[in-house]
Parts: C-alpha cells; structure tokens; sequence
C-alpha cells in the first residue's frame, strides 16, 4: 500500500470535475432547452447575453474530465465511449451546434432563427444524451475482460430515457432560475411563471427515477434497505430543499431559486455516487480496477494541480465580470 | 457488401484529424506571427506593426475557435473507435493527450483573452506578454501532440505487459527516436502554413490597392522569412526521410515506389504503383537517385517492398503520390519565396502583379502541403497501429458494428460541412473588410471576451453594406 492514495486523489478531482460541469454547463443549456418557449426574441436575446459570456468556460469542465478519464481511469474511457458511441456522437454534434450558434447568431440577421434552432436542438439532445450517460451508468455494462461487448443500443432503454429527460427538466429548471437570476422585466416574469411547473416536473422524474432504481438494481436496493439508514437523510434534504425553493419562488426572492436548484443537484449526485460506490464500471470494476498505472496518475497529476487553480480562478473572474443584470440593449456583438 | 468497422473508423479517424489539423498548423504559426508584430511594434511604436497585428489578432481568432471544436471531437474518437488501443496505451497516451488540452486550456484561461481583449486595457508591455505566451502555448500543445503520434511511429520508453503497454522511462517515451525531427518539421510546416496565408492575402489587397501601407510591410516581411525557411524545410525534410529509412524502412521503400531490393535505386518522378501487382506503371525517374538521396551513394542498397509480405505494407499508391504532392509543393514554395526575394532586394516586389497573383492562389498550398505529409506518415505506418508492436485490428472498439462507424462517419461530415462553411464564409468576410477596419475604436465596443467576438463584421451583408450602396 502505497502513502498516499493516488487513484481516492483522482476520484476527488474528477467528481469534483463533473460536478462542476454539471452545475454550470447545466444552467446554459438549460437555457437553450427554453429558449423556444421565451415570450419575445428580445427574452431570447437577453437569455442569450446572459450565457454567453461563461458558456465555453463551463465547457472547459467537461474536456478536463475526459481527459482526465483516459490518464486516470482509462477503463472507464474505453468502456464509456463504446457503450454510448451514439450518445456520444449526439452529444458532441449537440456541443458544436449551440457553440456555433453562439457565435453566428448575433452576427447573423435574416439567418438568425436557423442558428435559434441550432441552439435550442444542440442543448437539448446534449442534455438528454448527458441524461442517458447518468442511466446507462446506473444500469451497468456489459463486459469481458476489461473490453465492452454489449449493443450499440444498450444504452437506449425506458429506463435511460427517463433519466434523460429528467435531466433535460433539471437543466430546464437551472436555466429557468438562472434567467430569474439575470433577466428584469418581461424575461424575468416569463421565467417566475415556469419555474414552479419545472420544479414540479423535475420532482416527479425524481420520485420515479428513486423508486425505479432500486427495484431495478439489486445492489442499489440493498445499499439503501439494508444498513446505514444515515443515508436517508438524503432524500429528506431534497424534500425540504425544494421546499425551499417552492417558498423563495412565492416570495419573489432573485438569488436564492437558483442556488437552491443548484443545491439540489449537488444532493443528487451525491445520492448517486453512495448507490454506485465503489463502482466505476458497474456490476464488475470498482475505480480502482479501473485506474491507470500509479507513475501515470502522479505525472499528470501535478499538471492538474498546476492548472486547475488558474481555471478556478478565471471562472471566478468571468462570472465577477459579468455579475449583474444583463441590459437589453447592451447586445453581445 | 459487408460493413467494415475498422475501414470506416480509419476514414473517420482521418477524416476528423485532418479537418482538426489544418486550423491549429495555421494557428500556431500565426501566432508567431503576431508575437513578432507585437515586438516590432513595442520597440518602434509604429502604427503599421499595430494595424497588422490587430488585423490578424481577429484572423487567429476565428481560426482558434475553429480548432477548439474540432479538437473537442478528437479527444473522445479515441475512446469510442479505438477503445482498445486506448486502453492498452492509457498509461502513457493518457497523460500526453491530457496535457495537450491542459495546456491548450491554461491558455485560453490566462493568456488568450489578454492577446484579443486586451490591447486597450493593459499595459503594452503585458500584451507583448500575453502575445508571446499564446504562442510559447500552441507550440507546447503541437509538443505533445506530436509526442503522441511520433510514439505510435517509433515506439520506446514501453514495455507490454498482458497487453497493456508499462511505462519503463517516460523520457524515452517522450523523446522517442522520431519526435526530434518531426517536431523540427512540423513547426517549420506551422510557420511556412501561417507565412503563405500571410503573402498570398497582402498580395489580395495589394492588388487591389487596399491597406497599401500596411500590406507591402507584411510582404517584405515574409517574403524574407520565407525565402529563409522554405529551403531549410528541404534540408529537414531530407534529414526525416532518412531518420524514417532507419526505423521504418518499408513507409520509405513505399513512398519512394521500390518493390525490389536493389542497387542504385531510381528516383521516381512519375509511376504508378499497383498494390495487386506489385509493380509500377509508366515510370519515369533519375537513375541511381533514391540510393544517392537515401544512402548517400550511388549503388547504395534500398531494400524494396517485396522484402515484407503483402499484408505487411502500407498502402504505396497513396503514400507515394502523398509524397509527392508534398515535396512538389516544397519546390513551388522554395522558387515562389526566392522569386520574392529577388524581386524584394530589386526593389520591384510591390510591382510584381504576376508574383503576386501567383501568392495569392498559394493559399491552399501550405495546407494541401501539410495534408499530405500527414498522409504520408500515418498511410505508411499501416498496417501498424504502434510500429511494429500493434496492428490497427487489434486496436478497434470490439463492440464497435460497421453500421455505427458508418452512422457516425456520415454524421461529423455533415456537422463539419456546416461548421466550416460558415467558418470559411465568415473569414472571407473578415478578410474582405480589410486591416484598415479594425480601429480601436470598434474593438472597444466589444464587450464578451471570447474568440469570436473580438471580430465585428456582420455575418451577412448588412441592408446598408449592400454593394453600391456604400
Ligand atoms: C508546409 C508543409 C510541408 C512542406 C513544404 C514539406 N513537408 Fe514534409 N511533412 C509535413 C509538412 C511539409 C508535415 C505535415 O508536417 C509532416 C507530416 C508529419 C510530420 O512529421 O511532418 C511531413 C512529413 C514528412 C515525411 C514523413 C516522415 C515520417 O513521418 O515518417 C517526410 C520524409 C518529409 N515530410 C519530407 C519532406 C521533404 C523532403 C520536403 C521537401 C520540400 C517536405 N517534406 C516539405
Ligand atoms: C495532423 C494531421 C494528421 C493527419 C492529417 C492524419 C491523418 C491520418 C490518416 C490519413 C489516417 C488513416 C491512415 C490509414 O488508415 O491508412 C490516420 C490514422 C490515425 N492517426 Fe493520424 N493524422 C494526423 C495526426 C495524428 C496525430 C497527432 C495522432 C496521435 C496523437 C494521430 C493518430 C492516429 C490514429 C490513432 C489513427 C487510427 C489508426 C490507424 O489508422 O492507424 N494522427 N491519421
Ligand atoms: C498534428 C496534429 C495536432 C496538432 C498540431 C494539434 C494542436 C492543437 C492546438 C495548437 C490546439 C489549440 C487550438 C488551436 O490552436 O486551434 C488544439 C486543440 C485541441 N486538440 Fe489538437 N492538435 C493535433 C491533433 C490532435 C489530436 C490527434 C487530438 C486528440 C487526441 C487533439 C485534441 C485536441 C483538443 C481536445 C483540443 C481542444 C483544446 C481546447 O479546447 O483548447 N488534437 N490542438
């Protein structure tokens, strides 16, 4: 055994890794995932500045993770990828349209609402694909040895649909209380009158995703019924965190919506990675079959320590930049 | 027909490698570039150099951006198509590839956004800072990009282990035989791609009379540079060809189209390579050539194609021709940058309208050029995946069916077509509007600071731009 553990150092930094981009890449698309449904093209607008300043930076979250996935637990990678070869796909071409979008549609006049579609679609498949990536993970893969041998459509089932459009929803909803967060007038009201039916939806998914999970999954099931009723504190934080969020809505508070929302997803992932733990390849390799050779794990290991602080700091200094209201007229040009 | 997954996901690999390369071996050039300018302008203060750089600042831009999307594809096709090869090869493939993206992203994040918003808020000095990080940043990116891929060639620092390669000395690894030299010619590759972009679009507006100033400036410049680095990209090009006839003797027998082991190989100028036959057609070559160049005399050996069994060699039809194409282009470069400076040094390069109408349809040559250097180095480490360790079968997605690579295959060209015909369409606009648009004045009312939006031109032509209206 060696002093420290490389491989728990890893599994920190990347979980932190995912976490944040979900947190913060989940806020823009949800944005795009609404943006059909804004009342006016200046609500899109105003929805539009209000991302685009930070949307490729919370992106950056999502590279560090995969390429941290290949060094650090490259079975993970190679059974990942595989199994999801279309969901990848999807969720990549998704990635590229709305970035493009961002870029063309307010250089863009007579063309703008094909580059409207392209950010609406983009975000929406790549959420639901990110959805199905959280099912297909939970359901587990088939492997041999340490190679994936299932279909192209495993991945693809009721029960990864579900969890894909719950995600959609909870994007949804985090770029509903982000737009209550930045947007004044109209916007702003559009986005109090859909944040409640948005709560509502993503707390069903969450009821029927909890109770399907365990009943689908024996070791969730035994995790859960069996011992450390500790856990169950979990679900109880959701309940009052939505609670929580329910009440700041009703009280028109600005801010607090959209940390609750935020909160929640925290509480989600770590509801997911007890049921999971240890595994990174269900039903079979825990992280640490699936980590790479501890030289490896060390030697990027300082680069991440190196970079890491600089692009903290810098998704702090952006975020500060363009804190405040984002003004109607003040376009993104 | 039987869909084959290995044949399409080599099309697919190539496809998408090929698309990402052409936006970062301009980019990394061109940054150069800029830092240059940037120099020059620090210790002259002339309004030239700071016209140029802005101009080309808003060019880099929209050409970086280009490269982040199509990088993004790239770090997950080696997960989903060579899922095999990748987790044999993580503990050392892993770590290079990552820093590759931690080093493009720690300069994005500290440096980029000084270079393209900056200009007006920093002190000079920090922007000639920020100017020559990004480029120090590109070059470190191509560092372990070409690392990686110099591995696949000429592997070493490994050891296989139950199939999965151990690192023994990640300085061999790193260093590996091949990388010196391939590193030496891409970065001049980088710098002749940036340097003929730059001619042939200053010779544009020449013509045209546009931006005279600053576009004759821009010429003398890089004609001089050129004249410098193309023939010095022979010497070195000559010197990777041989470093490749030690290690990987069969890619060379390939490109220089031998299929018998002889004394006193020709040359070949012209053939045509049949793979079935294993022959050439119609050829047409220096007697004696290819035995000087490689062996360094006449009657040199150059063993032939024959000596490995046909499932042992790469394609030779199109690492030949690749080769080339490449070489051919070379030549073109060398004699079009030597014109230049002869003229240059007359003092009649600004009145040379064939010359520079011969620069401008140069464009695409540098990238064509590189292109097919790719060609020929990865078509003639088939059937490899890693040299001589792994074949490319054995490196595929097992669960991986004809039908999803070709799904896929088909979906990155469409996504592709699109996002570089409005890159493309959209850069022309930028350079149609010339230097001369980009005052400081239009940059300050940029208020988001990312790539893209450092350029102001309009996607479209605007109701009021429309021609004649002006
Ligand atoms: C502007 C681009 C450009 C130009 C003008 C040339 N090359 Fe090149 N060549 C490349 C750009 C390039 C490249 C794209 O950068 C490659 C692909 C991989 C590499 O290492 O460099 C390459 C590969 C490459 C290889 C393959 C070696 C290997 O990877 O095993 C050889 C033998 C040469 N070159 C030789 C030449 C010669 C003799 C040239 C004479 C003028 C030449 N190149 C001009
Ligand atoms: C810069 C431009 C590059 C171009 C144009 C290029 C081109 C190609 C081509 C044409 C093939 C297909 C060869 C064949 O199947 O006959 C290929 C395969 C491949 N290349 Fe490259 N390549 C480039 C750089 C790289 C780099 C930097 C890497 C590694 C880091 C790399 C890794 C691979 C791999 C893994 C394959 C697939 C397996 C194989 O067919 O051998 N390539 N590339
Ligand atoms: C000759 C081959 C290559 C060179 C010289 C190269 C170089 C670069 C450079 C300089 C950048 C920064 C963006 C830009 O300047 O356009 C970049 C971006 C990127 N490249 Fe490559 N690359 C090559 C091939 C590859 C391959 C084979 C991969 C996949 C493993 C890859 C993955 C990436 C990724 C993920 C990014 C995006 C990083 C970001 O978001 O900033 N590249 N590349």
């Amino acid at each position: 055994m060696e002093l420290i553990d490389l491989t728990m150092i890893w599994i920190l930094i990347l979980g932190f890794g995912v976490l944040m981009y979900v947190l913060m890449d989940g806020f823009d698309l949800g944005v795009g995932i609404l943006f059909p449904f804004a009342p006016s093209d200046r609500a899109r607008d105003d929805m539009m500045n209000s991302v685009a300043p930070v949307w490729d930076g919370n992106e950056t979250w999502l590279l560090l993770g995969g390429a941290g996935l290949l060094a650090a637990f490259p079975l993970v990678y190679t059974v990942f990828l595989p199994a999801l070869y279309i969901g990848v796909f999807l969720l990549l071409a998704g990635l590229i349209f709305r970035g493009i979008a961002f870029e063309f549609r307010f250089k863009a006049n007579r063309s703008r609402y094909l580059w409207d579609h392209s950010f609406n679609i983009g975000s929406t498949v790549a959420a639901f694909a990110q959805g199905a990536v959280v099912g297909a993970y939970i359901q587990g893969f088939e492997t041999e040895g340490f190679q994936y041998v299932g279909g192209p459509f495993d991945w693809l089932t009721p029960f990864t649909i579900m969890t894909g459009l719950g995600v959609v929803t909870g994007y949804a909803l985090l770029g509903a209380t982000w737009t209550i967060l930045k947007t004044e007038g109209e916007t702003q009201a559009w986005a109090w009158r859909i944040t409640p039916w948005l709560l509502a939806g993503m707390l069903a998914f969450f009821v029927v995703v909890s109770v399907w999970t365990p009943l689908a999954n024996e070791r969730v099931f035994n995790r859960w019924f069996d011992n450390a009723h500790i856990l169950w504190i979990f679900p109880l934080a959701t309940l009052l965190v939505c609670w929580w969020l329910y009440s700041a809505i009703r009280r028109r508070l600005e801010g607090t919506p959209f940390v609750a929302t935020m909160t929640l997803f925290v509480l989600f992932y770590i509801g997911l990675l007890i049921s999971m733990w240890p595994y990174a390849v269900p039903p079979e390799h825990t992280f640490w079959d699936a980590a790479s050779d501890p030289g490896s794990q060390l030697f990027l290991l300082l680069g991440f320590l190196f970079v890491i602080p600089f692009v903290l700091g810098y998704t702090a200094w952006t975020y500060w930049i363009f804190r405040g209201k984002v003004s109607s007229d003040a376009g993104y040009h | 027909m039987e869909l084959d997954p290995v044949l399409l996901s080599r099309i697919q690999f190539a496809f998408v490698v090929s698309f990402h390369a052409i936006f970062p071996v301009f980019t990394i050039g061109l940054a150069a570039f800029i830092a240059y300018l940037e120099a020059l302008l620090y210790r002259t203060r002339n309004p030239v150099y700071e016209e140029l750089a802005r101009f080309w600042t808003k060019v880099f831009a929209v050409v970086f951006g280009m490269g982040v999307v199509s990088g993004i594809v790239m770090a997950f096709q080696f997960g989903t198509n060579w899922s095999a090869f990748s987790y044999a090869s993580a503990n050392f493939l892993g770590p290079v590839l990552s820093y590759e993206v931690v080093t493009a992203f720690f300069l994005e994040a500290v440096f980029l956004g000084v270079l393209l918003f900056g200009r007006n808020k920093v002190p000079p000095g920090t922007h000639l800072f920020a100017a020559c990080m990004v480029a120090v940043g590109t070059f470190i990116s191509s560092f372990w990009i070409l690392s990686a891929n110099s591995w696949m060639q000429t592997p070493a620092g490994v050891e296989l282990q139950d199939g999965i390669f151990q690192m023994t000395s990640w300085g061999e690894a790193i260093f590996n035989p091949s990388f010196g030299l391939r590193f030496l010619h891409f970065a001049l590759a980088a710098f002749l791609t940036a340097g003929f972009v730059v001619l042939g679009i200053s010779a544009w507006y020449l013509r045209k009379g546009k931006a005279t100033t600053s576009s004759r400036k821009a010429l003398s410049m890089t004609v001089v540079l050129m004249a410098v680095l193309a023939p010095t990209q022979l010497v070195v090009g000559d010197l990777h060809g041989l470093d490749t006839f030690e290690h990987q003797p069969e890619k060379v027998a390939a490109m220089e189209g031998i299929w018998e082991t002889q004394e006193g190989a020709p040359l070949l100028l012209f053939a045509i390579p049949s793979q079935r036959g294993e022959r050439n057609y119609l050829e047409i070559g220096i007697p004696k050539g290819a035995s000087l160049i490689l062996t360094h005399e006449l009657d040199g050996e150059v063993p032939g194609l024959k000596e490995w069994a046909p499932e042992d060699r790469p394609h030779v039809p199109t690492v030949f021709w690749s080769f080339r194409i490449m070489v051919g282009l070379g030549l073109l470069m060398i004699i079009a940058a030597l014109a230049g400076l002869v003229q240059l040094l007359r003092g009649k390069l600004y009145d040379s309208p064939r010359l520079l109408k011969l620069y401008t349809w140069m464009i695409p040559a540098p990238f064509v050029a590189v292109l097919a250097g790719w060609f020929v180095t990865e078509v003639g480490r088939q059937p490899w995946l890693v040299h001589g360790i792994m074949r490319v079968e054995e490196g595929i997605t097992p669960s991986l069916t004809g039908g999803m690579a070709l799904f896929t295959l088909i979906g990155f060209v469409l996504v592709y077509a699109v996002v570089f015909l409005a890159g493309v369409y959209y850069l022309s606009r930028v350079m149609k509007s010339g230097p001369e648009s980009f005052t400081r004045e239009s940059e300050e009312s940029g208020v988001a600071k990312r790539p893209l939006s450092t350029v102001d031109t309009s996607f479209e032509d605007q109701p009021w731009d429309l021609p004649g209206k002006r």
